[in-house]
């Protein structure tokens, strides 16, 4: 007879908070106040873009390699470390021990780093390189003004 | 069954993790103010730059051998700590943090999973989420997991990295493996001992009598010997709770200054005020001790250190602060010069269960305003809101001449991809 197995087990998680409006409004029989139901939700940007906070960094965008897919000069990204890595994905690698920013392409034999301007060369990836993707850019964040981040 | 968690060479991975350009190279960490040698990489291991070496002798040697140096980040090893130890809470309700980059997790009514599985899962995950390399020991006691981590670091082509000690054959093994110095808490008095008599491995003090370890050991010994043997007599400690919190440096030269070092020692008691309000504790003693230069043995030597009781539970800086000056003062002798100051806050209890002092109640502003304070310094930087008894104009300064980037705690400093 096969007997349950327990593969995954976590943690509860306590920390967040579930906020149940309360109506100032007082309760009235009739019909309810329609804008009572959207009554203090707010947006947290962090749960929004940030889905695995342990595994999250960040990172600015250095040059204009891929300014074609929105990434420009000096924006900010968010880089999660803890997704598989998959074709066509944007992801921060590491090449011979540099940094660098670029679109994936996983084909059968090879993985190449595909820049988004005309003006660059995609790298292809030898077995001699050393190669690792450092993580999934997920999110670009992109000042407009500079003094919205210092 | 106990784990041990271990991240390898901590310091020197988080640096690899954002520097790339590190990961050719041999990589020294070295202390506050840039003193000694406090973590090594691997290759720095084998070029044989042993802990502690000071780093204005080896100067030289690092150059010639092209070894990278560092001075400890421990804002950016702070943080990575954090995230491997969240990590690892995920796959174990029970873990215990045990310092900056080892955990004791407990992995009770897991029998009917594949332990080895779950591990290697564990292990893949730290690494892929953080970056940083870990070994797991795995055996029935925290003492004896401790040794199974030992094994797992030693052998990584056998192990993987993880090591789970299962057998009573494995246990035996593993301690006629283990040299008598090398088990963990057994002091380098005892070790030493134990040596005279003729025992070198793990194993034959694990023959000895109980009488004869609990007469020459105490009860500490035994409960070792006990743990080795495969008893549990150590259990996880209360996680949400350190026993202690102490701030303590080395200062860059010797002081004498009274002065000099009470803004020191104020900045220390402010300092732990912060980490107790940190993790909502107060403290019911304070410890401050001074310290001359060991090694300046020209020098007449003076150390010594006065704990007091606070009259009620406290985490408020400024009560804090007056208590640690009015140790400094019963300690402080004008005739020597001191090379190391700290302050230590224990008696830990929780904050909300601090008990009310009928006649001397802390007065209750001082929780507003630690409160506000803490929110300032958040927001605008450590340090932005200091106490009169702190250096204000700064003079005071860690060297610092190799530290990296604020990576992961602050927006200007993370990463630059091209």
């Amino acid at each position: 007879m096969p007997h349950t197995v327990i593969t995954d087990i976590k943690k509860i998680d306590a920390t967040s908070r579930l906020q149940l409006p309360i109506t100032e409004n007082g309760i009235s029989a009739g019909f309810p106040s329609p804008a009572d139901d959207f009554i203090d939700l707010s947006i947290d940007l962090n749960k929004t873009f940030i889905q695995h906070p342990n595994a999250t960094f960040f990172g600015r965008v250095s040059g204009d390699s891929m300014i074609n897919a929105g990434l420009s000069d000096g924006d900010y990204l968010i880089i999660d470390r803890s997704l598989e890595p998959k074709h066509k994905q944007i992801a921060v690698c590491l090449i011979n021990g540099d940094f660098t920013v670029k679109r994936l392409h996983i084909l059968k034999e090879n993985v190449y780093l595909v820049p988004e301007n005309e003006a660059y060369q995609p790298i292809e990836v030898t077995p001699e390189d050393d190669f690792n993707i450092w993580g999934v850019v997920t999110t670009v964040i992109k000042p407009l003004q500079v003094s919205c981040l210092r | 069954m106990f784990a041990l968690v271990d991240c390898n060479n901590f310091y020197a991975s988080c640096e690899r993790v954002f520097q790339p350009e590190l990961r050719y190279q041999p990589l020294v960490i070295l202390s506050n103010n840039d003193g000694c040698v406090i973590a090594r990489s691997n290759e720095a291991k084998n070029l044989g730059i042993p802990m502690g070496a000071p780093a204005f002798k080896f100067k030289e040697t690092f150059k010639r051998l092209n070894i990278a140096v560092r001075s400890s980040n421990y804002e950016l090893y702070g943080d990575m700590s954090a995230r491997v130890m969240n990590i690892l809470s995920e796959f174990t309700p029970d873990v215990e943090v045990y310092s900056i980059d080892e955990a004791f997790l407990r992995f009770n009514g897991f029998e009917h999973i594949n332990l080895q599985q779950h591990l290697e899962q564990m292990k893949l995950k730290i690494e892929r989420c953080t970056g940083i390399p870990i070994s797991i020991g795995v055996a029935p006691t925290k003492s004896l997991s401790k040794l199974a981590n030992r094994i797992a670091k030693k052998f990584p082509k056998h192990t993987n990295g993880v090591y789970i000690m299962r057998s009573e054959e494995q246990r035996i093994k593993a301690l006629k493996w283990l040299d008598i110095k090398d088990i963990w808490g057994i002091g380098k008095q005892h070790a030493k001992r134990l040596q005279q008599l003729g025992l070198h491995k793990a194993y034959e003090f694990t023959q000895l009598t109980d009488d004869w370890t609990r007469k020459h050991m105490s009860v500490v010994g035994l409960r070792l010997k006990k743990e080795l043997e495969g008893e549990v007599t150590l259990g996880l400690d209360d996680v949400t709770h350190k026993k202690a919190i102490a701030t303590t440096r080395s200062f860059d030269y010797e002081y004498n200054d009274f002065d000099y070092i009470k803004e020191r020692v104020t900045s220390f008691a402010v300092s732990c005020g912060e980490k107790l309000r940190r993790q909502e504790s107060c403290c019911e003693l304070i410890y401050v001790f001074l310290k001359s230069n060991r090694f300046n043995t020209n020098a007449p030597q003076y150390s010594n250190g006065i704990t007091i009781k606070t009259t009620q539970p406290t985490n408020s800086s400024i009560s804090l602060v007056k208590y640690a000056t009015t140790a400094l003062r019963a300690i402080y002798k004008p005739e020597y010069k001191y090379k190391k100051a700290g302050v230590m806050v224990m008696g830990l209890s929780p904050e909300k269960s601090k008990q009310i002092c009928l006649f001397s109640e802390e007065d209750p502003r001082h929780h507003k305003l630690m409160q506000h304070i803490d929110q300032l310094n958040s927001h605008w930087g450590k340090h932005s809101v200091k106490f009169g008894g702190q250096d204000l104009q700064k003079i005071w300064k860690m060297r610092q001449e190799h530290l990296s980037k604020a990576y992961t705690t602050k927006l200007k400093d993370v990463i630059k991809v091209s």
